[in-house]
């Protein structure tokens, strides 16, 4: 009988014993011999293939049978086998296209096959596209900047339309939420990588486009390097840091920026960053104020206004890879969803603009989260040791709530969000009333403001310090850490 | 107590090696009993697929873990290791890599700040993982 020596994960199951005593003659024998008497081992020893799974080593003594005769090994009495795991891991991965993709684009256009040119038959026999422009959208790459609710309408017909590759920056998952108006993503996708459904959902469409998905947060220190393989940069952003580091980084590297955004019923559409128009810039210098122009999650949207904006980038996009049409060039769409209007303001590319203008003085990407003067990853940051005297969990605050301490739990979101859910005994300030009803509240209670995620409390709780008020603290993510940590039987949304 | 819990100074080793060892990857052993870590043994990361989108801790620094373990009294309750400008969520590599009952601690670095921290143990089946609660407390 031979010893074998199993590692803590795997004493599950082997009833908890740290070494076996087994029979054989080879490493291989005595590995059969353990998985027959503990069959729960099998799966996590080895791959469906029948092979020992890369991360798990054999020694047998102090050797690693990989370099004696590997699972042909002999063995004899009094050695000792050990299996030792290899702990293994990491982010997924962002692959770099492919260097033969990268030289298509000065390589004469791809031919098409006979299935493509059934595909795109109603293109072929349009004269403004044809054989030659389907050609060129399938040498095309595009990058979309997100898999959300403009990147899921734009990728898809992007997709079906032939252009060659596309790319995908996004990092985040899909969630229940996203569903209203994100098609790239369905039901059964909730809790996977956007990424992921992204890739399935635009594979079926069409199996011939080539899809590249960077899983990243898009950053000024990798923008540049993502950009680089593309003809046209597709802005799906939700929020003014990345909108301002997409159109500065096209500007940089020459790429047009196939704009769009939404909000709640409205939704605006350019093109910038082409060679003699206009950038994002030469309309808005500056940034707004941070927290004046809410994110979707605060202010809602309309589930179809992303559907009408996205498809006019994409449309865009699609006309600049063939070169036909107006482009939305020096011209800034406006799109109305409840008046049903569509407004056209003109621009000028702007002389004096820092970025795309004679004296350029942003010559390289900056630090965007700081320009828009919002701190980075504001909802995010939420660490679940907040014990300072500005803010609390939601298990610390159940605590003080169930010591009988004397709360007033202050509730700065809108009425239809208490509809939704809330913490029971709270009390609704919507954050734009609190200026005329601060008034309502004793300067000197142990307040606890709370939001949906802890961003507009934040701005509560400043608000109500610059008023005299002695003992506010925040509630760390808000009304969804209450679900999560204390309540599970309320909805989230 | 459901889930994993770690010391005060558990988390915040875990977070500062991540930290400081950002844009790359870094990893360690959580060493404790009764469910809560206490000791975030720090190992070196040598992968050789590139420590910013990888980590790999050898049989040798395993063997050193389980160990370190033994000579304080804990038990190898399972291992951390950073997500560099990633979310802390498992990928696909590290599914496919995955111990059972192994707790996984993941701290996200968001541009080389420490942001959300999670932890996950391998489902029975190997499919997937189960994220598990975590609680940062004394006991």
């Amino acid at each position: 009988m031979i010893t074998i020596l199993i590692p803590t994960p795997l004493r599950p199951f082997t009833d908890k014993l740290d070494a076996v005593a087994v029979s054989g003659a080879t490493v291989g024998e005595l590995l059969q011999d353990l998985t027959t008497r503990y069959a729960g081992l099998k799966q996590h020893l080895y791959a469906a293939d029948g092979k020992l799974r890369s991360f798990v080593n054999v020694y047998v003594n102090d050797d690693d049978i990989r370099y004696l005769q590997k699972e042909q090994t002999p063995v004899k009495d009094g050695d000792t086998l050990s299996i030792i795991p290899s702990v293994a891991g990491g982010s997924p991965s962002t692959p770099a296209p492919t260097e033969s993709l990268r030289t298509s684009a000065v390589a004469a256009l791809p031919e098409l096959s006979g299935d493509e040119i059934k595909r795109y038959s109603r293109h072929l026999i349009m004269p403004e596209v044809g054989v030659e422009g389907q050609r060129k959208l399938k040498a095309a790459k595009v990058l979309c900047i997100g898999a959300g609710g403009l990147g899921s309408p734009a990728a898809m017909y992007l997709a079906a339309a032939g252009v060659g590759t596309i790319g995908i920056v996004d990092f985040d998952v899909v969630d229940f939420s996203n569903l209203q108006r994100q098609l790239l993503h369905g039901t059964p996708d909730v809790g996977r990588p956007k990424l992921d459904s992204a890739r399935d959902r635009l594979n079926a469409l069409n199996p011939n486009v080539h899809i590249e998905t960077y899983n990243a947060a898009l950053s000024s220190a990798n923008a540049m390097q993502l950009f680089e393989p593309y003809d046209v940069i597709l802005d799906g952003t939700d929020n003014f840091p990345t909108r301002y580091l997409v159109n500065d980084a096209c500007v940089l590297s020459g790429k047009p920026n196939a704009y769009g955004s939404i909000f709640r019923f409205e939704g605006q559409a350019s093109v910038f960053a082409t060679k003699d128009g206009p950038c994002y810039r030469c309309l808005y210098p500056e940034p707004p104020p941070p927290g004046l122009v809410p994110s979707c999650a605060e202010g809602g949207v309309f589930g179809v206004l992303p559907g009408i904006i996205g498809v006019i980038q994409a449309t865009e996009t699609i006309k600049l890879i063939l070169g036909i049409g107006e482009p939305l060039i020096g011209r800034f769409m406006i799109y109305d969803a409840l008046r049903m209007r569509f407004r056209e303001l003109k621009l000028r590319k702007d002389a004096d603009c820092p970025v795309c203008g004679t004296h350029p003085t942003v010559t390289a990407l900056i630090d965007y989260e700081q320009f828009c003067g919002v701190a980075p990853h504001q909802v995010e940051a939420a660490k679940p040791m907040a014990t300072s005297t500005d803010a609390l969990t939601a298990t610390e605050l159940k605590a003080e709530l169930d010591r009988g301490d004397t709360v007033v739990v202050l509730d700065v979101r809108e009425p239809q969000e208490y509809q939704i859910n809330k913490i029971p005994g709270s009390i609704l300030i919507p954050l734009g009333d609190l200026p005329k009803r601060y008034v309502e509240l004793d300067p000197d209670a142990n307040i606890v403001a709370q939001c949906k995620s802890g961003v507009r409390s934040a701005k509560a709780q400043d608000f109500l310090r610059s008023k005299g008020f002695t003992r506010v603290r925040n509630l760390t993510g808000g009304i969804l850490g209450w679900v999560d940590q204390v309540d599970p039987s309320q909805p989230k949304y | 107590m459901n889930g994993i819990g770690l010391q005060p100074a558990v988390d915040a080793a875990i977070r500062a090696h991540g930290c400081e060892t950002f844009p790359h990857e870094c990893c360690g052993a959580l060493l404790g009993r009764d469910g809560v870590v206490h000791e975030a043994y720090a190992l070196a990361n040598t992968t050789e697929e590139g420590p910013r989108r990888r980590f790999l801790v050898r049989p040798d620094d395993y063997r050193g873990a389980e160990q370190r373990a033994r000579e304080t009294g804990l038990e190898l309750l399972g291992f951390y290791h950073s997500h560099p400008d990633h979310p802390a969520r498992p990928s696909q590599y590290d599914l496919d890599h995955a111990w059972p009952s192994f707790s996984y601690v993941i701290v996200s670095i968001m541009a080389g700040e420490d942001q959300l921290l999670t932890s996950w143990q391998l489902k029975a089946d190997r499919s997937a993982f189960d994220e598990e609660p975590v609680h940062v407390t004394k006991s």
